[in-house]
């Protein structure tokens, strides 16, 4: 296996290389190791598109040879991490997560397609960072990670590796209903001097290329996201804090109700699609 | 002296009417009639080949992100968001391109992706950097539109 992708990715890479651009084949299939996941999905009824695309159709060869084989993709030295951070006590109450989880493979197994999920607790939607320093604080006595630190990231990364090959399944009635309304809201919002809103480029353009970006439906269904250009896991915050840069405009924070509402909105444009975490990105 | 002050008062009041060369209109002063803005901006004729470095240029114009231009094809990736520019200066006149740089919206509708380069208000939460300013100055506008003149078939 591993031999076969670097052999692939060296001709993707020479073929890129002829043609100057490194446009991938878009009828490719996503088979991680061996798994085939689902890329393209017929959307629900009430989705604006008809067919749903992982981001990872829109990549190049060469980058999407990454995420077909664990020891090729970048993003898992930070899930070796975390499987240690899985089995180290931490707090006061000198518990790990293995102590009360078990094993994370069985205990965490379908969490990652379901998110953001209605906390009882909160009265409000949590994403899987707010669910981990939730357990953190309340149930290890422990201090809450940042957002966007590493070990965050590779907690959310091994946590979402165990949806891998799982549904996106995102629950968008009931309480979750006024969330969803509110994240459609700021999806179809300009915002910025560009006075773009997220669907002018991934409903309306993906698969247009912008200068040198081929536009995707912007899924997040691979997240935390292993980007090239940003050499690391990234959250589904992160790059929607970079898209409202690009375009101008005072970004909202990692962790804000306004980001919560848009990961909602944005995961059930996803639904069906396999969850890919960690997948590979320009 | 104070018989004298009122006729220069006046006379400033009427170039602020009517801009003299080399005085460039306000943003919020354009005004787009018949999907036209006939008048420079700036009253004065651009220069077409600043404005093919504006059109290039990332943090100024970037037309390229969504334009095709055979004319610069030695540059990789032109975008395929806007429709191609080849022969644009065939299809429209100075005015019609003065009126879609300042706002596309009111060419081509109130869902157009494309941005208003000469506007300066109006938008939702724009980074501070950028409050209150326009994409690209009065005399960059002029300057792109020179050059976009030159791209015939």
């Amino acid at each position: 296996m591993r031999g076969t992708v670097a052999i692939l990715g060296a001709s993707a890479l020479a073929i890129a290389g002829f043609a100057g651009f490194g446009i991938a084949d878009e009828e490719a299939e996503l088979v991680v190791e061996g798994e085939t996941l689902v890329s393209r999905v017929a959307a629900p009824e009430w989705h604006p598109l008809d067919q749903l695309m992982s981001g990872w159709v829109f990549r190049s060869d060469e980058t999407q040879a990454l995420q077909l084989d664990d020891f090729e993709n970048p993003g898992f030295a930070a899930i070796t991490l975390a499987e240690e951070v899985w089995e180290t006590a931490a707090g006061t109450s000198g518990k790990s997560c293995a102590d009360c989880h078990g094993d994370a493979g069985e205990a965490m197994k379908g969490l990652r397609a379901q998110m953001p999920k209605w906390s009882e607790t909160a009265g409000e939607p949590w994403t899987l960072e707010d669910w981990i320093n939730w357990s953190r604080t309340e149930h290890q006595g422990a201090e809450a990670w940042k957002w966007e630190s590493d070990e965050m990231l590779a907690m959310t990364a091994f946590i979402g590796l165990q949806s891998r090959g799982m549904p996106v399944n995102v629950q968008i009635d009931g309480p979750m209903e006024e969330w969803w309304e509110r994240g459609k809201e700021l999806y179809y919002t300009r915002v910025g001097q560009l006075d773009l809103a997220c669907y002018h480029c991934h409903e309306g353009n993906y698969g247009n290329m912008i200068r040198a970006d081929h536009l995707s439906q912007g899924q997040v269904n691979g997240f935390p996201v292993y980007r090239l250009k940003w050499g690391k896991l990234g959250s589904i915050h992160r790059r929607f804090k970079g898209c409202m840069e690009n375009i101008r405009a005072v970004p909202y924070k990692r962790g804000s109700d306004e980001f919560t509402a848009l990961e909602l909105y944005v995961a059930s444009r996803g639904m069906g699609l396999s969850v890919e975490t960690p997948s590979v990105r320009n | 002296m104070k018989p004298r002050l009122m006729p220069a008062a006046l006379a400033a009041s009427l170039l602020a009417w009517v801009p003299a060369q080399g005085e460039t209109v306000a943003p919020s002063d354009v005004e787009i009639v018949d999907l036209a803005v006939e008048a420079s901006l700036t009253g004065a004729a651009g220069d077409a080949e600043k404005g093919r470095a504006w059109f290039l240029d990332r943090k100024l114009g970037n037309c390229l992100a969504c334009h095709m231009n055979s004319d610069m094809a030695d540059q990789p990736f032109h975008g395929e968001v806007g429709t191609p520019l080849d022969g644009v200066g065939d299809r429209w006149s100075a005015a019609e391109l003065r009126a879609i740089l300042v706002n596309s919206k009111e060419v081509f509708g109130p869902d157009t992706i494309m941005p208003a380069f000469y506007r300066d208000s109006g938008f939702h939460r724009v980074a501070e950097e950028f409050e209150g300013k326009t994409i690209l100055t009065a005399e960059q506008v002029e300057d792109v539109i020179a050059y976009l003149l030159t791209l015939k078939e």
